[in-house]
């Protein structure tokens, strides 16, 4: 095998787990923990490793044609700085989430069902991320939608099914939107290669279908990452699922569907415009100030998280929408400081349910004395989203501030330093009513959570504390080259054509 | 052009469908229409005029072929939709189970 | 249990199903078979299949067709057909590169030519077939918790 030869080992791994897993699951005990274990273990390996030996092709540009058959008519997976940081992304968080469930989930009935779905779901999103080929990326989010919908509704109780109802209808309109927006694309251009397809449209320039097109994967990708107007389906579906999948969904799920796919439409296919640009900053301001706003008054605390999630990503949002050097590695910095401490937070609520039996606010109270490790975590974590300075979170929103005022948008600019004021005050109501306090009388004898969630969740802290030392110069070739695959914009195209022509 | 315009109706007969109907299986029902719109659509794009079928055959040469592309891509996609629609329909059946009742003004656990 | 008068429908329809299903079956067969020389392939075959057992449970009832195919069983061959696919994909890095179709062509519109794309169709038809199915069997045995 050549050293290119791994790039498809990140849709295979998955793949073949889940279906190892659905077929010896059952036979064997506990062979589906050993299979998921190893295999995301060498997903995260083999993600570090790609990103090592990315940095030494030339053009810092890896293709891979599938089948032998060249770019414009075969489908080929590219991997570029912003796809090697996006699968570091997910595949670091798909890890401990996985650790996290090896004792999670015992308190449901079928763990190789919820490994199978969970496997399926790191390839749809790992294809998402890889794949050079537009309507491979549509049928790769299907895959990872389908999962995320079935695995909403496993705990088969009323509300979460409810929730996975109203979860995949929504999903599946976005669906819609975004094939229509292909179809058009596809009649324009007579092409599916996103690289080849970005060279025709920068020739063909003003052509009506490129901005209706626009619009609708604007609808559908919006809806896929919960933008503001798009929203209503979020903080239904992320709190009704069981935690390492909530960790899942809000950490990496709306960010691959939604903010990736986004960026690689809107900067490298069609081009970033003015108008584009502006739209995006718009929604990104109003679903930060509106998520925020929605937490504040919520007593469930994964609700009060999913709320957070469409806070944080208006942040996001914000920070690519610029369009600035410093915008843009704001916004990226933030998507996986965002990953990182919203699924520890996801998790850390998870610990509580385990523990305490209950995740209303009302409810618990004082368990820092009797759970330290996880109250230590979610202190962590809860620094972080809110941008206290030794912490990921704050570095993040301090570029994207900056970023605001260096071109000019001072309203946005106060509006985001207002939304992490909000939650900041958010998390200090969590910290009050669940961890400090007095210790109700039926929560006396709890326990800390079992080895495997305290080690996932400490070691997701850990990268919390550490996260902004990724702004070294040493270290800075993470962010860098993803920042500069979305600036470099619609010269992606000869980029990719070109290394796929050796 | 009135072909594309009468997708167009057809997606919006289910999007109305799946947006102001309040009974469950109506909203699924509407969501296929919505699904064999746009897929129709997509079929129509790659039309050529007096096109034949794309298949190859023995000692035929033809020249007038319809695109085989989106016919390829459609199939594919008539396969999502199944999963997708099984998925719901096993989920709605689960919900009557659970609430007794297709309404979803009357399927309302979850608020905020 | 087959020729229970109670459960299923009436004898027409059940002499009949006797007689169409294995052709049925067959004609699925024939379309997965010929899927790289004719209109048709994995998917469509496989539907076909699996109509072929949902006609069988239509007319003689569930019973008789779990017999034939039980839920786990249709579980198991369905992730078979899809590891199967996946190892297909998988014997192209012996050429160098996955999906690459190493098998030799042959000449066109036989039946034994286009290298690795019959075996694809054979393992999608598993799938497909099956799956169907098994989603069937689900939604047909959805058992009432009250």
């Amino acid at each position: 095998m050549k050293a290119i030869d791994i790039i498809p080992l990140f849709v295979i791994i998955p793949l073949a787990a889940a279906f190892l897993i659905s077929l010896v699951g059952r036979f064997i005990k506990r062979s589906s923990e050993v299979i998921i274990f190893i295999s995301s273990l060498a997903l995260l390996g083999l993600s570090l490793y790609a990103r090592f030996l990315l940095n030494s092709a030339p053009g810092k540009i890896l293709v891979y044609k599938i089948g032998g058959w060249a770019p414009p008519f075969g489908i080929c997976m590219v991997m570029d700085g912003l796809s090697s940081f996006m699968l570091v992304t997910v595949n670091l968080i798909a890890f401990f989430v996985a650790v996290y469930s090896l004792s999670y989930m015992n308190q449901y009935t079928d763990k190789p069902k919820f490994f199978t779905l969970f496997s399926l779901m790191v390839c749809g999103m790992n294809g998402v991320i890889i794949t050079g080929d537009l309507f491979n990326l549509f049928v790769f989010l299907e895959i990872a939608s389908i999962a995320s919908y079935a695995l909403v509704a496993f705990g088969t109780e009323a509300e979460e099914l409810e929730a996975s109802f109203k979860y995949a209808i929504m999903g599946s309109v976005a669906s819609a939107f975004i094939f229509i927006g292909i179809a058009f694309l596809y009649s324009f251009t007579s092409t599916l290669n996103m690289a080849d397809m970005a060279r025709i449209l920068a020739y063909k320039q003003n052509a009506w279908v490129i901005p209706f097109a626009g619009v609708l994967f604007l609808m559908g990708f919006g809806l896929k990452s919960s933008l503001v107007p798009f929203h209503a389906w979020l903080p239904d579906a992320h709190p009704s699922a069981p935690a390492p999948i909530s960790a899942m969904l809000s950490g990496v799920l709306i960010k691959t569907l939604g903010v990736y796919s986004l960026v690689r439409v809107f900067f490298n296919i069609i081009g970033s415009t003015h108008g584009y640009l502006g739209i995006l900053m718009f929604l990104g301001v109003v679903s930060m100030l509106v998520g925020v706003v929605l937490a504040l008054s919520q007593w469930d605390l994964k609700r009060l998280l999913a709320y957070h999630s469409i806070s944080q990503i208006g942040y996001v949002v914000l920070g690519i929408g610029l369009g600035t050097p410093l915008g843009v590695l704001g916004g990226l910095f933030h998507l996986f400081n965002h990953s990182v401490f919203k699924s520890l937070l996801f998790l850390n609520s998870g610990s509580v349910d385990y523990a305490a039996g209950t995740r209303d606010l009302k409810e618990t109270g004082g368990l820092g004395k009797l759970m330290p490790v996880t109250a230590k975590t979610n202190l962590a974590a809860s620094m972080a989203i809110a941008g206290i300075p030794p912490f990921n979170g704050f570095f993040s929103k301090t570029i994207i501030i900056i970023a605001c005022l260096q071109k000019g948008f001072t309203g946005y600019a106060i509006c985001a330093v207002i939304g992490s004021i909000l939650t900041l005050s958010s998390f200090m109501k969590v910290q009050r009513f669940v961890f400090l306090g007095e210790v109700k009388d039926k929560l006396k004898n709890i326990k800390e959570a079992p080895f495997a969630m305290v080690f996932s969740t400490v070691c997701l802290a850990i990268i919390c504390v550490l996260g902004g030392l990724m702004l070294l110069p040493s270290l800075r070739f993470f962010l860098d080259d993803a920042v500069s695959v979305v600036l470099k914009g619609t010269s992606y195209a000869g980029v990719v054509l070109e290394a796929a022509s050796k | 052009m009135t072909l594309y315009f009468l997708c167009l109706m057809l997606f919006c007969v289910g999007l109305y469908g799946v947006l102001r109907k309040r009974n469950l299986v109506k909203i699924i029902v509407g969501l296929g229409i919505m699904e064999y719109a746009m897929n129709l659509f997509f079929v129509l794009l790659g039309y050529r005029f007096d096109g034949r079928a794309p298949i190859v055959a023995r000692d035929q040469n033809i020249l007038n072929m319809v695109d085989p592309l989106p016919q390829a891509l459609v199939l594919t996609s008539i396969v999502i939709g199944l999963a997708v629609t099984a998925l719901i329909i096993s989920i709605a059946i689960r919900i009557y189970e659970k609430y007794g009742t297709f309404d979803i003004t009357k399927i309302k656990k979850l608020k905020g | 249990m087959i020729d229970n008068p109670k459960t299923g429908m009436t004898l027409i329809v059940k002499t009949i199903t006797r007689l169409t299903v294995g052709l049925i079956l067959l004609f699925g067969i024939y379309i997965i078979l010929h899927g790289h020389l004719s209109p048709g392939g994995g998917f469509a075959g496989g539907v076909i299949v699996a109509l072929s057992f949902v006609h069988l449970m239509l007319a003689f009832g569930k019973d008789v067709a779990i017999s034939k195919v039980s839920k786990n069983l249709a579980s198991n061959l369905e992730s078979i057909g899809a590891l199967m696919f996946l190892s297909i994909a998988l014997l192209g890095f012996l050429g160098g590169s996955f999906f690459l179709n190493i098998l030799p062509k042959g000449t066109p519109f036989n039946l034994f030519s286009a290298g690795i794309i019959p075996l694809c169709n054979i393992a999608i038809g598993i799938k497909v077939g099956v799956g169907l199915f098994a989603i069937f069997l689900t939604l047909v045995i959805v058992e009432k918790s009250k």
